[in-house]
């Protein structure tokens, strides 16, 4: 068998953590589903707040965004800024 | 951060060694992102510069346009922060304007200078201190202080952390955004002058890349981009009026 380097080693676990740093997208997945169905119920009882309902909404969407774009930064400072290469 | 895949970036123009005069800055390289964002900086003071010109009692179409624009960003300043936060609005306009032109410039093909962390951490960093030094100004030291110790005092540095979470949280949003969609943008680019080359042979321009990406620039660049600019200037906002009351 091929001998494995340690820079191929931490390159795949790389890939491979990225991947799963990713899985955290299901929560803003979830987040902003529940915001946008409380938003329709909100504008379908006051449609007339709508344009209130509609901003508020987007608010909460981008805070429960928050931890995907946390997942995200992590992946791709995984992919493209590694820093365990260096520890070698 | 070099990152070799090519993601980052382009360096416009580097130093090299010190330059004469400017021995204390060390060396340093200029990056698109800074060219872009003094492209932007100048582009908004010129066009602010000859909007306001000649004003008069009845509005001209050209002066109509620029009172809708600061109308409605005074009126956003006013439901969002209330009516005695209404200095805020300037800056609030200003950022919004930055940020939307610079996110929408990804339709043109040029680089976004939010896709470079250095801006949106900046940009954050501004807001922090405006938080604390509008909560300063309005509560007094003392007041501000004491801010941090509500509701119970062992609340306090759960209270510190997510104050310092703060920024890092409004800059990671923006720069995650825009950099999430310039590097699917740069796959599906690549993916189909792949395509291209495959199906038509190398010699042949990449012609799936005419008009198949324009779906997902409408979505990454204008909806994504106008978004999260109105959810900086936003958050912004809610958080300064916080502070303050």
């Amino acid at each position: 068998m091929e001998q494995i380097t340690g820079r191929a080693l931490i390159l795949a676990a790389s890939a491979i953590g990225a991947g799963l740093a990713m899985i955290a997208g299901i929560g803003p997945g979830i987040g902003q589903g529940f915001a946008a169905g409380k938003g329709a119920e909100g504008v379908g009882r006051q449609p007339e707040a709508q344009a209130d309902i509609i901003r508020t909404m987007l608010l909460g969407a981008a805070v429960a965004e928050t931890t995907g774009i946390y997942a995200l930064v992590i992946a791709l400072v995984l992919l493209f800024a590694n820093p365990l290469i260096n520890l070698l | 951060m070099e990152s070799s895949s090519g993601f980052g970036p382009r360096i416009i123009w580097d130093s090299g060694a010190t330059v004469p005069g400017l021995e204390f800055l060390g060396t340093f390289k200029i990056t698109e992102t800074v060219v872009v964002s003094w492209g932007i900086m100048i582009f908004l003071v010129v066009l602010s510069i000859m909007a306001t010109k000649k004003l008069e009692k009845i509005p001209n179409r050209r002066q109509l346009v620029v009172e809708t624009i600061i109308g409605a960003v005074n009126n956003l300043t006013k439901q969002t922060m209330g009516e005695d936060k209404m200095s805020f609005a300037p800056y609030m306009g200003t950022l919004l304007l930055f940020l939307a032109i610079s996110n929408v410039l990804g339709l043109i093909g040029i680089r976004p200078p939010t896709a470079d962390v250095n801006t949106t951490i900046g940009l954050a960093l501004m807001t922090f201190v405006l938080i604390h030094v509008s909560g300063v100004r309005r509560k007094g030291i003392g007041g501000y202080l004491k801010g941090f110790a509500e509701p119970l005092a062992p609340m306090l540095p759960l209270n510190i952390i997510s104050e310092i979470a703060t920024p890092i949280s409004l800059g990671f949003r923006l720069f995650g955004n825009i950099v999430g969609g310039l590097i699917i943008m740069s796959l599906v680019y690549s993916a189909l002058g792949a395509l291209s080359a495959a199906l038509f042979g190398p010699n042949i321009p990449p012609i799936f890349q005419a008009a198949i990406p324009g779906v997902l620039h409408v979505y990454f660049d204008l909806f994504a981009g106008i978004l999260q600019s109105f959810i900086f200037t936003m958050l912004t906002m809610v958080y300064i009026a916080m502070a303050m009351d």
